[in-house]
């Protein structure tokens, strides 16, 4: 057992484990941030997607070893339900989920994919989020919500507090 | 359709008889008012010919208790109202809201429901089979109208007026003069209960106010979030991880247990009761490593069917006499014998797998001798029966709650989750979550029954359907009789044996039935030298299905692709009280053909949520093209090949084409079930588009070739 420093949503953390431990493990179980779900443990389905330095990774297959010191940021430090980020409005207002288990996770899946491909075309879309599976098959949704959020951010003096 | 639909032989899962004793009593209710803190309360009794829903198949045991649901009004106002039903993501948290905001005239905010609690909701059969729109929705009117009458009732002796003089509205209980009640204020410090059966009139449906609306989600900021807790987000004080030692295949049974290396992990603890073995950690992590540690040589099954073979077995293991739903009607030999056209074929379906994101989990606490389990499953109080007969309690002794759930397709019927999680948590003497990976919720929950369909039929000298012979092996009977009117008919479903756990799913058989029916009716018009169109419309005396294909012919150009070298399929079929019809255009890539655009045309009666519909029509399609496309599990030895989220493919966004989908709202039709039915004609319509292309197999996936 090693002891390792995770910087979570801002706030250190000091976790005793192995450095392959599963950072998706650490953060719902121990740091009780159940906001990134499990879905395969696989790194396939992308319902545990968080940022790390910015950018969307599966945290079921980050190992804490990799991500120790690196700035981890979940769905609880993404808005909350009276400030909500521009692409969760997004999601909500196109009611882009059904069973919401997905969400979490392509919500962040799309700031990251945001903060690199601002303005996607569809085929962007499908080819980024591929690694993300809304199983309920909510994915037209899913689109036209990463299109009305890509807008919105594009939009001078919109979402800006969140950049 | 039936108030009492029968239970398909494919939900193999219900079918174990469960005698199981329904203890909830009407002197709970006053006890809970109390709780509640006065206010009002109404309660409905069930229906008559409602209160065995969907209870066939149950080994004969008692008939479900006859109260059907509740609702109550603080001294606020505040409505809660209670139901045994379960949220899978369907959207019923809110269409039934739209549907007591509508029958108490109070606003959409002013309600919140509780749902799947068997300690605080009525006694449910469970979520499934689309009934919660046709049956729960009715009768959550009726004790929301009679609320409304109650209300009145009071308002009308305070002031001493008429009743017929009030009127309800906005939450309110208001006078001609302008006086007005609110809601809360007739009913706190009150303790009024109502208890009803028929019911007063419901509103007609061109009254609806809420019903009708695309309303969203009720709780939607919970789940974009992060913030709703699934099963798996669940914490209880002091809760440990548990884990369950899997068997290495089917059937296989511990020969040697060595538990030396996992209970040296500190804080371990190993539970073995017969095959059963588990452990059980401090943390999560701790119970993977425990987990592994454990060694366990197993003995297996030897001569199981593959994926290869299983075809043959279930034929070779048919057992004549089971499963019913039989039709023989007029003389198919002579039909046939007198045909001009005869086409046969024999379909393969394989199992597929459900693949909820949340796979099944459950919490387990035990505290004086009784125990409550959190749980993802359709079927609280079918789970609850489970539990109490696992542990030899009574029903009251078990409690089971579902958190809103990260779904189901049908798939989460059973409580073999919450029986481990309880037997852990028994043996631990602390509560005990576990998770099962994607390994465990492939190969140990159950999956779409596989099957055959031996398909033959014929075309007399006019063009017309002379006879039709459906023999369907282990597929289920849901969809199984043909829409199409045929003089002559046999129709037979066989149970076979399954190597693996099988049961329902979205849709159930009618998926397999419908593909098969449709490919086929495909295959004779082209034989006969028809349109497609024109010779199902031939065959159809129902105008409603008439009206969704002459929809979807329309809107998707039909019978032209909207573009050279595409082609265009059409399907149709009618399930659960719905009707609906597809088209598909595919084009020709290198390897076989990629989807290009769906069209949809959608009729299931009244629509109370139309944005709520035109999404589960949306996933319904977007399921079905797994299916259709690339979904099939494979086997070997009593073990699965590709049950893991790498191996086994799913509908992603590169797979989802645009789709046009169009809903017709028949506002003088009740509203029928919708969730499951659009599924059934995906794979028909894409089959039958690339028989343009070449050959196609009989069997699912569709696939270019013999």
């Amino acid at each position: 057992m090693a002891r390792f420093v995770l910087r979570v949503n801002g706030r250190t953390h000091e976790v005793e484990g192995e450095a392959n431990d599963s950072l998706l493990s650490v953060l719902r179980y121990e740091l009780n941030l159940t906001g990134s779900k499990f879905g395969c443990g696989e790194g396939h389905c992308g319902a545990c997607t968080v940022l790390i330095d910015d950018q969307a990774t599966r945290s079921c297959v980050a190992r804490i070893g990799a991500v120790a010191g690196k700035a981890i940021t979940t769905i609880e430090a993404i808005g909350t339900a009276d400030k909500l980020h521009p692409v969760q409005q997004a999601f909500l207002d196109a009611e882009a989920f059904q069973c919401g288990y997905c969400t979490p996770g392509m919500v962040i899946a799309t700031i990251g994919l945001l903060r690199t491909t601002p303005n996607p075309s569809e085929a962007d879309i499908a080819r980024l989020m591929d690694r993300n599976v809304c199983r309920c098959g909510a994915y037209p949704r899913i689109v036209q919500a990463i299109k009305s959020a890509a807008a919105q951010m594009s939009t001078p003096g919109r979402g800006s507090d969140h950049e | 359709m039936s108030d009492r639909p029968a239970l398909e032989p494919e939900r193999y899962e219900l079918n174990e008889p469960q005698p199981y004793r329904f203890e909830l009593e009407r002197r709970g209710f006053l006890q809970a008012l109390a709780a509640m803190g006065g206010g009002l309360l109404v309660v409905a009794t069930l229906p008559d010919p409602l209160a065995q829903e969907s209870g066939q198949g149950r080994g004969g045991g008692a008939v479900p208790g006859d109260l059907a649901s509740w609702l109550h009004i603080d001294g606020t106002g505040h409505v809660t109202v209670y139901t045994g039903k379960v949220e899978i993501g369907q959207n019923i948290r809110t269409s039934l809201t739209q549907t007591v905001a509508d029958e108490l005239r109070t606003p959409l905010a002013s309600i919140s429901l509780v749902m799947a609690d068997t300690a605080l909701t009525p006694f449910d059969q469970g979520t499934f089979g689309s009934r919660t729109t046709p049956t729960m929705a009715p009768q959550l009117a009726k004790v929301a109208a009679a609320a409304r009458q109650i209300l009145i009732d009071q308002a009308a002796a305070r002031w001493q007026t008429d009743r017929s003089t009030l009127d309800a509205k906005n939450g309110r209980i208001a006078a001609r003069d302008g006086r007005s009640f609110s809601y809360g204020e007739i009913a706190n410090g009150q303790a009024l209960t109502g208890l009803i059966d028929a019911g007063p009139a419901q509103m007609a449906r061109d009254q609806w106010v809420e019903r009708g609306k695309p309303v969203h989600k009720v709780d939607g900021r919970a789940f974009v979030t992060g913030a709703h807790a699934y099963t798996p987000d669940i914490v209880r004080p002091n809760m440990l991880f548990g884990r369950v030692i899997r068997p290495v295949a089917v059937a296989a049974t511990p020969r040697t247990v060595d538990d030396t290396k996992a209970k040296a992990i500190a804080g371990v603890t190993v539970v073995r009761d017969g095959n059963f073995i588990g452990v059980v950690a401090p943390h999560e992590r701790a119970a993977k490593a425990a987990a592994a540690a454990m060694i366990v040589e197993w003995d297996r099954v030897a001569g199981q069917p593959s994926s290869d073979t299983i075809y043959d077995h279930l034929k070779k293991t048919m057992r004549t006499g089971e499963g019913g739903n039989g039709r023989v009607t007029g003389d198919v030999a002579r039909a046939r014998a007198g045909a001009a056209h005869v086409v046969e074929a024999s379909y393969h379906i394989p199992y597929i797998a459900h693949v909820p994101l949340e796979p099944r989990s459950a919490v387990a606490e035990w505290a004086d001798g009784k125990v409550t389990v959190w749980c993802g499953t359709q079927r609280p109080f079918g789970v609850r029966s489970e539990v109490a007969q696992a542990f030899h309690l009574s029903e009251d002794q078990v409690r089971v709650i579902v958190p809103d759930m990260g779904s189901a397709y049908g798939g989460k019927h059973t409580g073999e989750h919450a029986i481990e999680a309880a037997r852990l948590a028994k043996a631990a003497g602390r509560a005990v979550k576990i998770v099962y990976t994607r390994a465990e919720e492939f190969m140990w929950g159950y999956l779409r029954p596989v099957g055959v369909i031996d398909v033959r039929a014929s075309v007399d000298a006019q063009g017309r359907l002379s006879s039709w012979e459906f023999h369907n092996y282990n597929s289920g009977t849901a969809g199984l009789q043909t829409p199409y009117v045929v003089p002559n008919q046999h129709v037979q479903f066989y149970a076979t044996d399954s190597p693996f756990r099988q049961g329902s799913y979205r849709g159930l058989a009618a998926t397999a039935n419908n593909y098969v029916r449709e490919m086929h009716m495909d295959a004779l018009a082209r034989a006969a030298g028809v349109d497609a169109v024109a010779f199902r419309l031939a065959h159809i005396d129902d105008d409603r299905l008439r009206a969704v294909l002459t929809k979807a012919a329309e809107k998707s150009g039909w019978p032209k692709p909207s573009a050279p070298g595409r082609a265009l399929g059409i399907a149709c079929g009618v399930e659960k009280g719905s009707y609906i019809a597809t088209a598909a255009e595919l084009s020709k890539i290198p390897d076989g053909f990629r989807v290009e655009r769906l069209t949809v045309v959608y009729e299931c009666g009244a629509i109370v949520n139309p944005d709520g519909l035109r999404n589960q029509t949306e996933g319904a399609i977007a399921q079905g093209l797994g299916g259709a496309l690339f979904e099939a599990i494979e086997f070997a030895d009593g073990q699965l090949s590709n049950g893991t989220m790498a191996e086994y493919r799913v509908p992603r966004f590169k797979d989802v084409p645009p789709i046009e989908i169009v809903l017709l709202d028949r506002r003088d039709l009740p509203s029928a079930g919708a969730g499951e039915t659009p599924i059934i004609c995906v794979a028909p319509a894409i089959g039958s588009a690339a028989r343009t292309f070449g050959t196609v197999a009989p069997k699912l996936p569709v696939t270019l070739g013999s």
